[in-house]
């Protein structure tokens, strides 16, 4: 049985219903983000999954997860922060900005903090150069922008969500003793 | 303060709302093309405003619309929101804080060309601007004003939004077909051109959001309004993204034709710390370095104009550099931005832009060999009329214009 259907019968079939019948490879790319919404990446079972619904091969699917930017296919960290360093921004310190960032969490653009919380990258432009430095976090599927920053600013904001999805996680594997069963 | 038409929301409070944009005249236009005028009529007014693409292009709309077969159906209508020029950020303005004239303009480039079915292509990183608009349209369609028998006439329209996820080249109006389709963006081989063989095979227009967003002026007011903005060739309102070493970024809607310097002087409020300015890139990373003299400051920006000085207007996301940029380090950052986003399907752009960036990370490095500012110019001009999209030959104009106009930025670079 297709997990991803089981779990998500109307968010399928509405998706499905944008397309015309005859076109369901149509569907990868929005049941693609609903994978990601959910998971945080996407898992090669997903991708066959996603594959059986729009009715194409995996690799077909595959090529497109590697094609595009925002489809991961491991976990990374459950924040990713995204600076843009392109030239529009770069020309208002964004480089100097990402750097600091990356120095006072203690990794390299690219990395991820050892508790597995925190990605830092760079990306291209995000169409916000007037407002640089700025960037945008991607936890899961949602996607917001950050903008006017300084390196104190991010970090603050970065050391209030890290907080709070410690104390989440703490949360969760207490109920999880309590009840004895795992969430599903 | 000339009049705002695009950008209305900065005067009306609330415009993203469909109740305020109702009480502002908005759907008026959409009733009155529905209930009482014919698609050739919407088409033929279009025509006459002059109306050019605001992607990128400039091409006429009205005529772009035109050249759909009234022998195969269905037809499709394609709004281009994937907004990903370095500089740019109109679109992304419009869409959040006026959905709805976009929407209406969508609705009424739909009604042109027949089409029942219309999808907005919004890149990945507006995931949350997608989930408003899908808000916005439930909204039309409880209205009325989206879904079947319209205004009780035999006209059916819907809209879907289709997320990207993180790629530049699908704003290249064919790999944005592709895309939507569930494959990966790459252009496709033309001719077919879309308005024959576009959205699955079908008769498809496709529209930048800027573009759309002015329809519900030329049928509100009528086409004779419209020309008598901007110029002769070039009619309407533009917004132009300024970006860069200025004291004041953002959007400014203008009249096409208003110059660079009152662009940058007057609504930029000049260089930060008042230092000389070096170049204008009016395209984005696409755009030539073009030198800030007194005559390119005083060029109209507008279709005619622009290519005079050496590039196109583009999408006019003017980017403005000052005596404290290096060109050599920004041609880093373009080559680099072009390497990353190459789709990697003809040859000249894959391994073009892969050596172009090469050679400015060894220039930018300090292990430049002799010799490699003419090799960077020469992997450029190769590269130029050989690739499969405009991508390939946008990524050699500011290599090429940096060279040529700023040699000794790059021969800085050599003697560190």
């Amino acid at each position: 049985m297709n997990q991803l259907l089981k779990k998500h019968p109307n968010e399928i079939e509405s998706i499905l219903a944008r397309y015309p019948q005859d076109q369901k490879r149509a569907a990868i790319m929005p049941l693609l983000h609903l994978v990601q919404q959910n998971a945080g990446y996407i898992s090669r079972e997903a991708m066959s999954e996603v594959a059986e619904i729009s009715d194409v091969d995996i690799t077909e699917v595959a090529s497109i997860v590697g094609f595009y930017t925002l489809f991961h296919d491991k976990q990374e960290g459950r924040i990713r922060v995204q600076v843009c360093t392109d030239i529009a921004c770069e020309m208002r310190g964004a480089r100097e900005y990402l750097l600091e960032v990356c120095r006072e969490m203690g990794i390299k653009p690219g990395e991820t903090t050892p508790d597995g919380l925190v990605t830092i990258e760079e990306v291209k432009c995000l169409a916000a150069c007037d407002r640089a430095p700025m960037f945008q976090s991607q936890i899961g599927d949602e996607i917001e922008f950050h903008e006017n920053q300084t390196a104190r600013k991010t970090l603050d904001w970065l050391r209030s969500m890290m907080a709070s999805m410690t104390v989440h996680k703490r949360a969760v594997k207490t109920a999880d003793n309590g009840d004895g069963g795992s969430h599903d | 303060m000339t009049e705002l038409f695009l950008l209305r929301h900065r005067e009306i409070p609330g415009l993203n709302q469909l109740s305020t944009y109702i009480e502002h005249g908005g759907f008026e236009a959409w009733k009155k093309a529905v209930t009482s005028l014919t698609p050739e009529e919407i088409t033929n007014e279009v025509k006459l405003s002059g109306l050019r693409g605001r992607g990128g292009a400039g091409f006429p709309t009205g005529v772009k619309w035109s050249f759909l077969p009234n022998t195969i159906w269905p037809h499709y209508v394609v709004a281009n929101a994937d907004e990903s020029e370095p500089g740019t950020f109109k679109d992304r303005e419009i869409l959040e804080f006026n959905p709805f004239q976009f929407l209406e303009g969508l609705m009424l480039a739909s009604y042109a060309v027949r089409a029942r079915s219309a999808y907005v292509y919004l890149r990945g990183e507006f995931s949350q601007i997608a989930r408003r608009l899908d808000e916005k349209i439930a909204d039309l369609t409880r209205a009325g004003y989206l879904g079947d028998n319209l205004f009780g006439k035999d006209y059916s329209l819907r809209i879907f939004t289709h997320l990207g996820a993180g790629a530049y080249i699908c704003g290249e109006e064919t790999a944005l077909l592709e895309s939507i389709e569930g494959r990966i963006g790459q252009p496709r081989l033309r001719p077919p051109f879309p308005a024959i063989e576009g959205l699955f095979q079908l008769p498809t227009v496709i529209n930048n959001v800027e573009t759309l967003t002015n329809l519900p002026i030329i049928i509100g007011k009528g086409a004779a309004y419209f020309r008598g903005l901007g110029t002769e060739k070039s009619p309407g309102t533009k917004i132009f993204s300024l970006s860069g070493r200025v004291k004041k970024p953002g959007n400014y809607e203008l009249p096409l034709g208003t110059t660079f310097r009152e662009l940058i002087y007057t609504h930029g409020e000049g260089i930060i710390n008042d230092v000389r300015i070096k170049a204008i890139m009016p395209a984005g990373a696409s755009s030539a370095l073009i030198p800030a003299t007194e005559e390119a400051l005083d060029t109209p920006m507008d279709y005619e104009s622009v290519p005079n000085l050496g590039c196109a207007l583009g999408s006019a996301s003017v980017i403005i550099l000052d005596e404290t940029v290096n060109a050599s380090a920004l041609v880093h950052g373009t080559t680099h931005f072009f390497k990353h986003e190459s789709c990697g399907k003809c040859t000249p752009c894959r391994e073009g832009t892969y050596w172009m960036s090469r050679v400015t990370d060894r220039i930018e490095s300090g292990r430049a060999r002799k010799g490699d500012i003419d090799l960077l110019k020469s992997i450029a001009s190769q590269m130029q009329n050989k690739c499969l999209c405009a991508l390939g030959e946008f990524s050699t104009v500011s290599v090429i214009s940096a060279i040529d106009n700023f040699r000794a930025d790059f021969e800085a670079r050599l003697e560190k």
